[in-house]
């Protein structure tokens, strides 16, 4: 939903991953960008330069914190430290909501860098849904979670990917994240039907949406983010748009980085979408509202 | 009783973690006996197109071709001195021994220089050098990052006495070497540049950096302060004089102390002593490596 409990009652618009490659461009040309999505663990630490990049674009960006290694999932409990660190930071970023993945990768300790896919579980539902919880009540602010790109399946699960994930965002009472290409990528590698899917997320609670580009190969799509969207993916965002209305959007680009105008033009093309929204419900485009990128 | 889910979720943990073949597909029998295409049957779902084998050696291929990307990039001088093949024999040792149990990539080397310590055998005639290049790596991804405490007030230096205690900035980092590694890592950051980001995508193929291959370095012993200047990361020679006393700064020596260890052993005249100490607090103050007591 455009503006809800699960993304602070905010109305971001569209941005952009914060890249490395990129901070140059952004220091010296102050592109008008929405929003920055930052990922969290890249500024979990104590000082040095990470902080100092970060606080120069908190002054002049809005930013919100992604992260990729909470391991909701997991059958183990949190991790103090990281949650003490994950608080630091959002206190620094005010980040009005916070995301992370439906997924494991941690267990007895041990971390896999990973995001690994979910049994399909009644117990795992649980599990996760009293982590986020715990997770939304210590850091206090909202947090929504993101389906995940897969490449396996379990013989255990008792029911669809989207009926576990409303499953965990009902018990757990959180936002969505829709990642739209995840769910184009695991369609794909699963045979499931990807409109069924975005028709079957309870749309008020979509605090975001992702949009990226994957990898073909013959046999799997593996999600590399290295790609431009491709045209199934933005029917999908049409389609979860038509649904939630004009929600806050980010495209994520992670490998083979192009330049940031390459970038942040391909994440634009998703106001076409959102001014059809607009329209279709009587409200002034959006994109006569938000400034082109390199305007300043 | 352990539930469902933590079962599943050790099993397949294990069969991610197990170390890939030279071939760098998943191994057929793993090192514990299982055969891994039954293991994969009994949990993993085969489809169309996979079997369960099949969609778990993707698994397989991602942690490992991440961690080892990952541990490039932190430890490109490392890299040079091995070549590829013995710096991922050793990497895939290290990390069968110490799997990460960090939330943060970061933290990935945090014990590589122990193991190496203990594990001399696994890089043979070069061990030395070795550890002093993963000593400096180490140090150089701590001060990166490290906090900074505030300076002590102009008047505490004036009050100073016999008693007084100072700390050093967590950003500096001491390292008494035996190979002129400094130089050697100065070459090649610069010819390679440095990445310090998580991300969650997955690779097509694992990402390797070009190598500069090192040859021959002749050891000196040498003393060396890594420190931070305006974000960027530094390495600076000391005299042994000079690292004695920051060494002892750093373990919380009251003043004297460390004065009185510093010069123990040293044909100094008292007079060059008085000048050293002057020269070098003046200059660790401009750097802003001191900090004021907790
Ligand atoms: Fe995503």
């Amino acid at each position: 939903m455009p503006a809800n409990r699960f993304n602070g009652f905010t109305e971001y618009g569209v941005g952009i991953g914060l890249r490395i490659p990129h901070y140059q461009h952004i220091f010296e040309q102050k592109p008008v960008v929405d929003w920055f999505e930052i990922i969290s663990e890249n500024y979990m630490v104590d000082g040095g330069r990470p902080l100092y990049i970060l606080d120069q674009i908190l002054d002049q960006y809005r930013v919100v914190q992604h992260g990729v290694s909470l391991y909701l999932g997991s059958a183990e409990r949190l991790n103090r430290e990281h949650l003490r660190r994950l608080k630091e930071l959002v206190r620094r970023t005010k980040t009005p909501w916070l995301t992370d993945h439906l997924c494991w990768g941690s267990v007895d300790g041990r971390y896999t860098h990973d995001l690994l896919p979910m049994p399909y579980t009644f117990e795992a539902a649980r599990v996760t849904a009293e982590k986020i919880r715990h997770v939304q009540d210590f850091l206090e602010i909202p947090i929504a979670v993101e389906n995940v790109s897969s490449y396996a399946e379990f013989h255990v699960s008792e029911m669809t990917e989207w009926e576990f994930l409303v499953e965990v965002v009902e018990q757990a009472d959180c936002g969505i994240l829709l990642d739209v290409n995840n769910i184009y990528v695991s369609s794909r590698n699963h045979g499931f039907d990807a409109l069924e899917y975005v028709n079957s997320i309870p749309a008020e609670r979509v605090a975001q949406i992702h949009i990226a580009g994957h990898s073909k190969f013959q046999k799997y799509t593996l999600d590399t983010h290295d790609h431009p969207v491709i045209e199934p993916v933005w029917q999908l965002y049409k389609r979860s748009i038509e649904r939630c209305g004009s929600t806050a959007t980010l495209l994520e680009w992670d490998d083979n980085i192009p330049s940031f105008e390459e970038v942040h033009r391909e994440a634009l093309k998703a106001n076409c979408f959102l001014d059809q929204q607009h329209e279709s419900a009587g409200i002034r485009p959006i994109s006569t509202v938000v400034s082109q990128p390199g305007a300043m | 009783m352990t539930s469902q889910l933590l079962q599943l979720q050790r099993r397949m943990a294990t069969a991610v973690m197990e170390p890939l073949t030279r071939q760098e597909t998943t191994r057929k029998i793993r090192r514990d006996g299982a055969v891994m295409a039954r293991e994969a049957s009994v949990f993993i779902k085969p489809n169309a197109s996979l079997t369960s084998l099949e969609r778990l050696e993707i698994y397989n291929k991602q942690y490992w071709f991440r961690l080892y990307s990952s541990l490039e990039d932190d430890f490109p001088g490392l890299l040079a001195v091995l070549g590829r093949r013995t710096f991922e024999r050793v990497m895939r040792c290290y990390l069968d021994t110490y799997p990460s149990t960090s939330f943060t990539l970061r933290d990935l080397g945090s014990k590589l220089l122990m193991y190496l310590s203990s594990h001399e055998a696994l890089t043979g005639g070069k061990s030395k050098l070795v550890l002093d290049v993963v000593g400096l790596e180490w140090a150089h991804i701590e001060a990166y990052d490290a906090a900074t405490f505030p300076a002590p007030e102009p008047k505490y230096f004036a009050g100073i006495t016999d008693d007084s205690l100072l700390r050093l900035q967590p950003s500096v980092r001491l390292l008494e070497l035996s190979y002129p590694v400094d130089d050697l890592l100065i070459s090649i950051r610069q010819s390679i540049g440095s990445s310090d980001t998580s991300s969650n995508n997955a690779s097509v193929t694992r990402k390797s950096s070009t190598i500069r291959y090192v040859g021959k370095i002749s050891p000196t012993n040498l003393w060396l302060a890594v420190h931070r200047q305006e974000f960027a990361v530094y390495y600076k020679r000391l005299r042994p004089e000079e690292y004695r006393m920051l060494c002892g700064i750093q373990a919380g020596l009251p003043l004297g102390e460390v004065f009185g260890t510093a010069f123990q052993g040293s044909t100094m005249d008292e007079a060059s002593q008085a000048d050293l100490l002057q020269e070098a607090f003046h200059q660790w103050a401009v750097l802003g490596w001191l900090c004021a007591p907790e």
